[in-house]
């Protein structure tokens, strides 16, 4: 029997997560659930004045594979662009984690980078929001 | 091939299942029980409450169908359309005498419990709600006994309320009185739970309701599958069951109805079969219970269904149930033996075959990732009835079920697996 999906890794983060809590406030937040299961992911994020990843935290309840794929996912994102945080490559998130996945655990283990780029997408891009707020002051 | 070192409760229904039920008999009825799930490691099947195994039987009779007498029913004058028709309506008439309906017209041919549901939603409750009307669930019910009577209050400004339960999974009647009024029109509840395993007292509940006026619907789809069901003696009004959880096919299931009820029920879906006479300007309804099955329906399927009921008819639903009964005390036993575990729903004596449980430290869908290793089936989440897990304060529990098929060494697997679980997990 082949029990790789829970190495040594994924267990430890399961234990010990990396960047558990909350933020607030934040520069964006956003929070789903799973619906096979009803586990909820939130993550909150704060950006630095070059709009890169300066904070992050997740929180929320879930599997082994979600928990620990919300600690690889929050770990890798720190100090990237916004963009480059909209553009997260699932296929990156699922080498972090590194063990062969089923069909329905891949979602276990996609649900936190769904909610980090909901949360992404729905922030206005703040370097249009300096814009307008530029327009409006001119 | 039971151990005595467990002492039953019920003696003599032990004894009964020991003379009269052999397991090894029925598992080899069954092609899949003779599966390896990975090289080396057989399938131990415990999500029979999801959806059941099949016997070889059934699996013959829908092959049969096709292979020999395949055609349309109701629409041919010739060998083969007869042939099928006879089929179609002969099931119909042992799925009647299964569940002791007075008339074969009182059982339609639905694809599921949920359709079920929402038949009586949009035909009768259509009908027949206003706004202020009242209708009773309960807090335990499957989303298919929720969601449709969500959406028919909503179009009519009706009210939908719940009977709570209590900490053991059991009914909360404490209330009952004040929540059966004159405006409650109809009150809809599991016989089963799904989750608790609750055996709910169906008779009471149907008395009460008929006492204030209010019709009854049951879902049956936990029942009818582990135990002799009378709709008669239950005098309930609607009653929903899905084939595929009792050893018959996916793509059918029963809605029962009263006659007179479902004879003034307009139709749910109209198109051909269902129809008496169509005029350019309008139409006239066949007769029951065709008037419920537009269109050309699932023969294979009810032919499937028909022969699972002989099967658990020749078993008899009642060494079936004490079986289940046996198998449900001995796993509620073996599963207080693991540390961190806790299993949700009434004792063993009040319960169906079914063990939904949390063990501490090991999130569900883990458990179930874990046991399938070893071959055990097993369900990890909220298993539609999101609202009675919110209750309980859970997102997702695990669900062993058990069948006619379980046995205590199945069970002893799942322990074991169990155990192994904590142990990779570091507990
Ligand atoms: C108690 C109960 N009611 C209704 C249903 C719905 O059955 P189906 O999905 O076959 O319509 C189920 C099965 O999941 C059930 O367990």
């Amino acid at each position: 029997m082949d029990e790789s999906i829970y190495r040594e890794q994924i267990i430890d983060l399961y234990e010990h997560p990396l960047n558990y809590g909350k933020l607030e406030p934040a520069d964006f937040s956003y929070e789903e659930d799973n619906p096979l299961c009803g586990d909820v992911v939130r993550i909150d994020v704060r950006l630095d004045e070059n709009n890169r990843v300066a904070e992050v935290a997740w929180s929320g309840d879930g599997c082994a594979i979600s928990q620990a794929s919300a600690s690889l996912l929050t770990e890798e994102i720190k100090g990237m662009t916004l963009d480059e945080v909209r553009a997260f490559p699932k296929e990156r998130l699922l080498e972090l984690i590194g063990v062969p996945l089923s069909m329905a655990r891949v979602k276990c283990a996609l649900l936190s980078l769904k909610v980090l780029k909901a949360g992404a997408y729905g922030m206005p891009d703040p370097e249009i929001l300096r814009k307008q707020t530029n327009q409006t002051e001119e | 091939m039971y151990g005595f070192f467990l002492v039953p409760a019920d003696f003599f229904g032990i004894f009964w299942v020991m003379t009269m039920f052999d397991v090894d008999k029925i598992r080899a009825d069954f092609p899949v029980l003779q599966e390896e799930v990975y090289p080396g490691v057989p399938l131990v099947y415990l999500d029979s409450a999801a959806s059941s195994q099949k016997p070889l039987v059934v699996i013959e009779a829908m092959n049969e169908y096709y292979r020999r007498y395949n055609a349309n029913v109701h629409r041919g004058i010739h060998r083969l359309s007869e042939e099928a028709t006879n089929a179609y309506e002969g099931a119909r008439e042992r799925i009647a005498r299964f569940i002791n309906a007075a008339e074969s017209c009182e059982i339609i041919y639905v694809r599921n419990a949920t359709e079920g549901f929402n038949l009586v939603a949009y035909s009768w409750g259509r009908a027949n709600i206003k706004p202020g009307d009242e209708i009773l669930l309960t807090e335990m019910e499957h989303h298919a006994n929720i969601v449709p009577w969500q959406l028919l209050v909503q179009e009519k400004g009706a009210v939908l309320r719940y009977v709570p339960f209590n900490e053991d999974g059991t009914l909360d009647l404490s209330s009952l009185s004040e929540l059966l009024t004159e405006r409650t029109r109809l009150f809809s509840f599991t016989a089963v739970s799904n989750v608790f395993g609750t055996i709910n007292p169906v008779k009471q509940l149907v008395d009460a309701a008929h006492a204030v006026g209010a019709l009854v619907m049951v879902d049956a789809a936990q029942a009818v599958p582990h135990m002799a069901v009378d709709v008669q003696a239950w005098d309930c009004d609607f009653m929903a069951f899905s084939s595929h959880k009792m050893c018959g096919p996916t793509g059918i299931g029963v809605l029962y109805g009263k006659r007179e009820l479902l004879e003034a029920m307009p139709p749910f879906m109209g198109g051909g079969d269902m129809i008496r006479r169509v005029r350019l300007d309008g139409s006239t309804w066949n007769d029951l219970p065709w008037k419920f099955e537009a269109g050309t329906p699932s023969i294979a399927e009810a032919i499937g269904l028909g022969t699972a009921v002989d099967y658990l008819t020749n078993l008899g639903m009642d060494n079936i149930h004490a079986h289940e009964q046996f198998i449900t005390n001995y796993a509620l036993e073996a599963l207080s033996e693991v540390p961190g575990l806790k299993v949700y729903g009434p004792p063993a004596n009040q319960k169906a075959g079914v063990a939904a449980f949390t063990l501490k430290g090991l999130h569900p869908h883990d458990i179930s990732e874990l046991l399938d290793k070893d071959g055990i089936a097993i369900r990890a989440g909220h298993h539609c009835a999101m609202p009675l897990h919110h209750k309980l304060g859970l997102a997702a529990t695990a669900r062993a079920s058990f069948y006619l098929h379980t046995t205590t060494q199945e069970i002893d697997k799942l322990v074991i697996s169990l155990h192994r679980a904590r142990k990779i997990f570091r507990l």
